[in-house]
């Protein structure tokens, strides 16, 4: 075990995947000048060039500013033997190449009956909470949610980055990986072995009683820290962070509900249509019955970020508003009998 | 170029192939045994066989939704493609492609397109991993002179420049996107677009010569496989049906006088009479080729009439590599 960075960790899992095997290659704006720190790995920011060096520039390719081209060509060499990873940098860069990801990468292999594969991950960070204004702000996670055939991881910590993102690779479907920013300098101790961590199972951070507490990306945060606030106060909360929302762990929050009563989704996506949406709406179509307070979403409202820090945080999830939330479903009376 | 008799027999095969197909898939579809609408390659078969034949066995090409001449170029069995195009689970895609998404690994034919110019990018990965993994093999994209505004070709042929990717850019230039022509939305020529990309950029007056396309995209393969990187041809032809069959337009878009002369430009009559002129074949050799195409369609069809429908449980599969969480 060491200690790594989420930043860390991640250029770690790219290194381990590249060394595995040669069919891996990196492309992307930046990729070989090393400029957001993953094209290292181990360190928490690399030297400059170290992915360059030690793997060539046959396999570490820098791309023009064309997102479409990119995760095109990125999709046609998954289908003919490569197994790329694309750095997307910012998220919101992801909607330049919509095209590209909804009508080829998501499609391609069930439209052409299975005769495709694509084992290809896309990589971006989301950029919010850092007052980089409404164009690289965004967390747009929830609408790729509504495009079958892509899958989609959402660490929340060093090393549950690191094994999904080994996982994403060896993995033979294409993956996007939505990583947050304000999550880069989080330490912790990651075993710098391999490992890869299973797509569709949740991590109970934390087991509580009263109320289940479902964490997205940053918002498992905000779940930790609430439930650590509502243990003086005598509340036990159960913190479950699905780590990929495609395929979604739905089992296990629905057996977490099932003992504690009560839902409150910490999702710093927006409200309409949300991560935090779709769980509520599993939740109250198969636990119904165990419900005993109304199924409560700590999300970012609809609207734009805005630029000025001085009004740019209070629109994420945090600690207060999810600690709110869980006592407004604590206090709801209970369902007659 | 010199050519082998059999390589020319081939090339006008495989433009029968398309033309007995296309005509048989145009009938399925007004007498409702294709569900939906084709778009038939009729009067582009040179453009088409020339391009394809141009490449090597394991060379890789994407199409568009003009769709089923680029596999039967390729060299795809016909039977799996007509049970494609009526939905059947012998079809080449199980049924789940259609008539517009058309895929033949097998031929290295990764698939057509619905979204207009979107496999172009497609092609040039494939291209990629060519280059990446050293196997020599060729990637080429067709696409319209509707396709030619779209931003990611402009993406595609840069990227592939100044990688220098194994491509042919491949514009079948039929003159009309759906109803508007080509002149009127583009600006300049296509091919010389090439130029500013530093690649090689070339135009085929006459796409109704088999030959003068062959030898056009022969160059550019050549040269994409000796490693010179990319290049664009564009080829001038003209679709003999309406844009889809069924449509019917309330304007005639087409200048009678100009479809007429086109029309008289048949492809697969030209080389007909171009063979029997050099004395590659006789007439009773060629009669004898088209009767053989014709039974090989008429088999194509039978396969698919014949096939049974995908079970109901086909529409939750091949989404990804094992099925999960998907309702039923």
């Amino acid at each position: 075990m060491t200690v790594m960075s989420y930043l860390g960790a991640i250029g770690a899992a790219q290194r381990e995947a590249m060394e595995a095997d040669p069919r891996v290659i990196i492309m992307g704006e930046d990729v070989e000048a090393n400029v957001y720190g993953t094209m290292g790995g181990g360190k928490s920011r690399a030297d400059k060039g170290d992915f360059l060096q030690m793997f060539g520039a046959r396999r570490i390719r820098n791309t023009p500013i064309s997102e479409e081209a990119m995760v095109g060509a990125a999709a046609g060499a998954a289908m003919t033997g490569l197994r790329p990873i694309v750095d997307l940098s910012y998220s919101s860069f992801l909607y330049m190449a919509m095209d590209q990801l909804v009508n080829q990468v998501a499609k391609n292999r069930y439209m052409f009956g299975g005769q495709a594969s694509l084992p290809v991950v896309f990589r971006s960070a989301m950029f919010f909470g850092l007052n980089t204004g409404a164009h690289h702000s965004d967390r747009p996670y929830p609408m790729f949610m509504n495009v079958p055939g892509l899958k989609i991881m959402v660490p929340a910590t060093p090393s549950d980055a690191k094994g999904l993102l080994r996982t994403a690779v060896d993995m033979d479907d294409p993956v996007l990986s939505f990583e947050a920013c304000i999550l880069w300098g989080l330490k912790e101790e990651v075993d710098e072995g391999e490992y890869r961590i299973p797509f569709g199972v949740a991590r109970t951070h934390r087991h509580g009683n009263d109320v289940t507490i479902v964490g997205i990306s940053t918002g498992v945060h905000a779940a930790l820290q609430a439930a650590q606030k509502l243990e003086a106060e005598g509340i036990s909360a159960e913190v479950i962070d699905p780590r990929t929302m495609v395929p979604l762990d739905s089992d296990a929050i629905l057996n977490s509900v099932a003992r504690t009563g009560r839902l409150v989704i910490v999702d710093p996506a927006h409200t309409t249509c949300g991560a935090a949406a779709e769980i509520s709406a599993i939740v109250a179509e198969k636990a119904f019955d165990c419900l005993r307070g109304p199924i409560m979403r700590v999300t970012t409202p609809d609207t734009q970020i805005p630029f000025s820090p001085a009004i740019e945080k209070q629109l994420y999830p945090d600690a207060a508003k999810t600690i709110a939330a869980v006592k407004r479903t604590m206090e709801a009376r209970t369902r007659a009998a | 170029m010199t050519r082998p008799n059999d390589l020319l027999l081939e090339m006008q095969k495989r433009m029968l192939r398309i033309r007995f197909f296309d005509e048989r898939a145009s009938k399925m579809v007004k007498r409702g045994e294709i569900p939906g609408t084709v778009h038939t390659s009729i009067g582009q078969e040179a453009q088409v066989v020339g391009a394809c034949m141009a490449l090597a066995e394991g060379d890789y090409m994407t199409g568009n939704h003009r769709s089923h001449g680029h596999p039967i170029g390729k060299g795809a069995a016909l039977g799996p493609l007509m049970a494609e195009l009526t939905g059947k689970a012998t079809g080449v895609c199980g049924g789940k492609g259609g008539s517009m998404h058309l895929a033949d690994f097998k031929v290295g034919s990764l698939g057509e397109s619905g979204i207009v110019g979107s496999s172009i990018p497609i092609a040039t990965g494939a291209a990629l991993s060519s280059k990446v993994l050293g196997t020599g093999r060729v990637s080429l994209a067709f696409f319209g002179d509707g396709a030619a505004n779209q931003g990611c070709l402009y993406e595609a042929m840069n990227l592939s420049s100044v990688w220098d990717l194994p491509i042919v850019f491949l514009c079948e230039n039929n003159q009309y996107a759906l109803s508007t022509p080509a002149h009127t939305v583009t600006a300049g020529v296509i091919a010389e677009r090439a130029a500013g990309f530093a690649m090689p950029g070339v135009r085929v007056e006459d796409g109704q010569d088999v030959l003068k396309v062959h030898d056009a995209v022969k160059t550019a393969v050549d040269r994409a496989r000796a490693g010179q990187g990319p290049s664009l041809v564009e080829v001038i032809t003209y679709r003999f049906n309406e844009h889809s069959e069924g449509l019917k337009l309330g304007t005639d878009y087409r200048n009678p006088a100009e479809r007429e002369a086109w029309m008289k430009r048949d492809p697969i009559k030209m080389f007909r009479a171009h063979l029997i002129d050099k004395g590659i074949a006789d007439a009773v050799v060629l009669d004898a080729l088209e009767a053989e195409v014709a039974a090989e369609v008429e088999a194509a069809y039978q396969f698919a009439e014949e096939s049974d429908y995908p079970a109901a449980s086909v529409a939750f599969k091949d989404l990804y590599t094992e099925p999960f969480g998907v309702t039923q």
